[in-house]
């Protein structure tokens, strides 16, 4: 009988809190890099997920994942987190786990908004990724940790680069070609509006994936010990490679590809944090930097208007991280995975694409059809005359930076009538 | 020799300079302004503040042309400007007594003509 370990779930409690402090990062990693007019959209895009995702996790999509059914879905045993209470689930507590958990939910879909910022209306995008959740990531939480079929096939997937990066990067392409692109995109500068803001993102993205990476022992111990490394170490030479990478090819060492090459590192190290040695860990990150830098070269030729290369930093930095992940694991760090192909086993690699092959094929599916079958009830893209005035403004009466010049206050509060009484009843009063 | 003053929106900006390049007018004054072109309001919430925006945030050129630049500019920019909704903007043609460049003293019609480049000493 499971029984409940103190530290373990002292522990979760913190990677539970750091993996839900990504998905505001990522609100301002996206946001910096988007422009003025449309900044604040794109950072509601991130934090409504916190809203309607972690809604979607608790009522339906945690039972669909992680409830005991098929090799392809979970059971409805856990709908309305029925059955889920503070009994041990492994070590820690159940509720504690369904919680953890739905933070990668959130920061899953969230992830996807950045293919189609400043253009999406905000309703779709909602409905968008609340079906998502239900359709997509629950299904393929299910097959890779919830007990199915990659699972019983042994893919190696330590914290998500199938399950979160895949598949949010392979939906991010499919959502980039179903929109269509901006109407500014190719034809006039459209640079970050705030860098800054996309350091700062990229600096909490790395603090919370700690947890994210660090909490997918599911407990304290070396285990846990040895993915924390691996994700302060795999985006070190990430970073270190990429700014070469831009130093070469530019000149010049740019803060925004060093964010990004920070967030390729992290993504690429999260399939295999947990399986592979350190130094893996840092020939890993050196290796990621290189696909989905010219990945991102060879997009922005094209009219996929991917506008925030999510497929190249997470669908290619996941790709070559699950791949990676089948050359370089070791039984001697890790007893419960598997060698690699540089371990002599050559077949786990297989199965790593197999794992890779079938996430991509199946979000990007269903991405299609979750966005055209909107698409048949409303339109999903704003019109080119409020994509000019900007999402800000149009999507939710907000800018990020107003100055207040010019605007009449609409319905003057209470206060603030008695206030203007005040002034004005003596000055009547000596008038009459 | 006049100058056109051009109020427009914004996020025509980009537009408006791209016709101006391909009619070849080179120099132009663009600075931010506040404006209201009788478009319809716009309401903003924070919190339990709502308030009306007024004044529109508009962008103003201001180019000095010689005769035969006047009708291709204002041309241009009526052009690339045009949304159709209320709020698109004005462009308003003055006559210029004087213009001097400052840089050589050249006056009127030499002052307006774009200057040759340099190519050699």
């Amino acid at each position: 009988m499971a029984t409940i370990n103190p530290a373990d779930t002292a522990w979760m409690l913190v990677s539970t809190a750091l993996v839900l402090l990504m998905t505001p990062a990522l609100a301002f990693f996206y946001g910096g890099l988007v422009r003025n007019k449309n900044s604040l959209n794109t950072m509601m895009m991130s934090f409504v997920a916190l809203g309607v995702v972690g809604v979607t996790w608790a009522v339906a999509a945690y039972s669909l994942a992680f409830s005991e059914g098929g090799p392809f879905l979970g059971g409805l045993a856990n709908i309305g987190l029925q059955g889920v209470g503070t009994e041990a689930k492994g070590t820690i507590p159940h509720v504690l786990f369904m919680a953890y958990q739905a933070t990668f939910a959130i920061i899953t879909a969230a992830l996807i908004s950045g293919a189609v910022v400043e253009r999406m209306r905000f309703g779709p995008y909602v409905a968008f990724i609340s079906l998502w959740t239900l359709l997509v990531y629950a299904p393929v939480a299910h097959w890779v940790w919830g007990g199915g079929w990659l699972m019983t096939l042994g893919a190696l997937d330590f914290a998500g680069g199938t399950v979160v990066h895949i598949n949010a990067g392979v939906s991010a392409l499919v959502a980039a070609v179903v929109l269509g692109f901006r109407k500014d995109y190719g034809r006039t500068a459209v640079i970050p509006h705030n860098v800054p803001f996309v350091l700062l993102g990229a600096g909490l993205l790395w603090f919370g994936w700690f947890g994210f990476n660090g909490g997918s022992a599911l407990a304290a111990n070396g285990l846990a010990a040895l993915a924390f490394t691996n994700t302060f170490l795999a985006p070190t030479a990430t970073l270190v490679v990429w700014t070469l990478l831009d130093y070469f090819r530019t000149g010049k060492a740019t803060a925004v590809g060093g964010a990004t090459g920070i967030v390729v590192g992290l993504v690429a190290v999260t399939p295999a944090a947990g399986f592979i040695s350190p130094l893996s860990a840092l020939i890993l990150g050196a290796v990621a930097a290189f696909p989905s830098y010219f990945m991102i070269q060879l997009r922005s030729r094209t009219r996929i208007d991917d506008s925030l290369d999510v497929f190249a930093g997470h669908g290619v930095g996941g790709l070559t991280g699950a791949l990676l992940t089948g050359v370089l694991a070791q039984k001697v760090w890790n007893p419960a995975g598997s060698d690699g192909l540089l371990f002599g086993n050559p077949h786990q690699l297989a199965v790593q694409a197999l794992a890779c092959l079938s996430a991509a094929a199946y979000a990007g599916i269903m991405t299609l059809v979750i966005l055209k079958g909107l698409s048949l009830v409303v339109s999903l893209r704003a019109v080119p005359r409020i994509e000019g005035v900007g999402m800000d403004v149009s999507q939710h009466g907000e800018e990020a930076y107003a100055s207040g010049e010019g605007s009449i206050l609409v319905h003057p509060d209470v206060l603030a009538v008695e206030e203007l009484s005040g002034v004005l009843v003596p000055a009547t009063a000596s008038a009459q | 020799m006049k100058l056109i003053v051009a109020i427009i929106r914004p996020d025509r900006l980009n537009e408006v300079l791209e016709a101006l390049y391909r009619c070849e007018v080179r120099g132009l004054t663009v600075s931010r302004v506040l404006g209201h072109g009788g478009e319809t309001e716009r309401v903003e919430t924070y919190r339990g503040t709502t308030v009306k925006v007024d004044l529109q945030e508009k962008v103003r050129l201001e180019i000095g042309v010689s005769e035969p630049f006047v009708v291709p500019t204002v041309n241009a920019i009526l052009k690339s400007a045009h949304t159709g909704d209320v709020g698109d903007g004005k462009v308003f043609v003055l006559d210029v007594a004087q213009v001097y460049r400052i840089r050589t003293g050249e006056q009127n019609e030499a002052a307006v003509t774009p200057a040759e480049p340099v190519v050699s000493g």
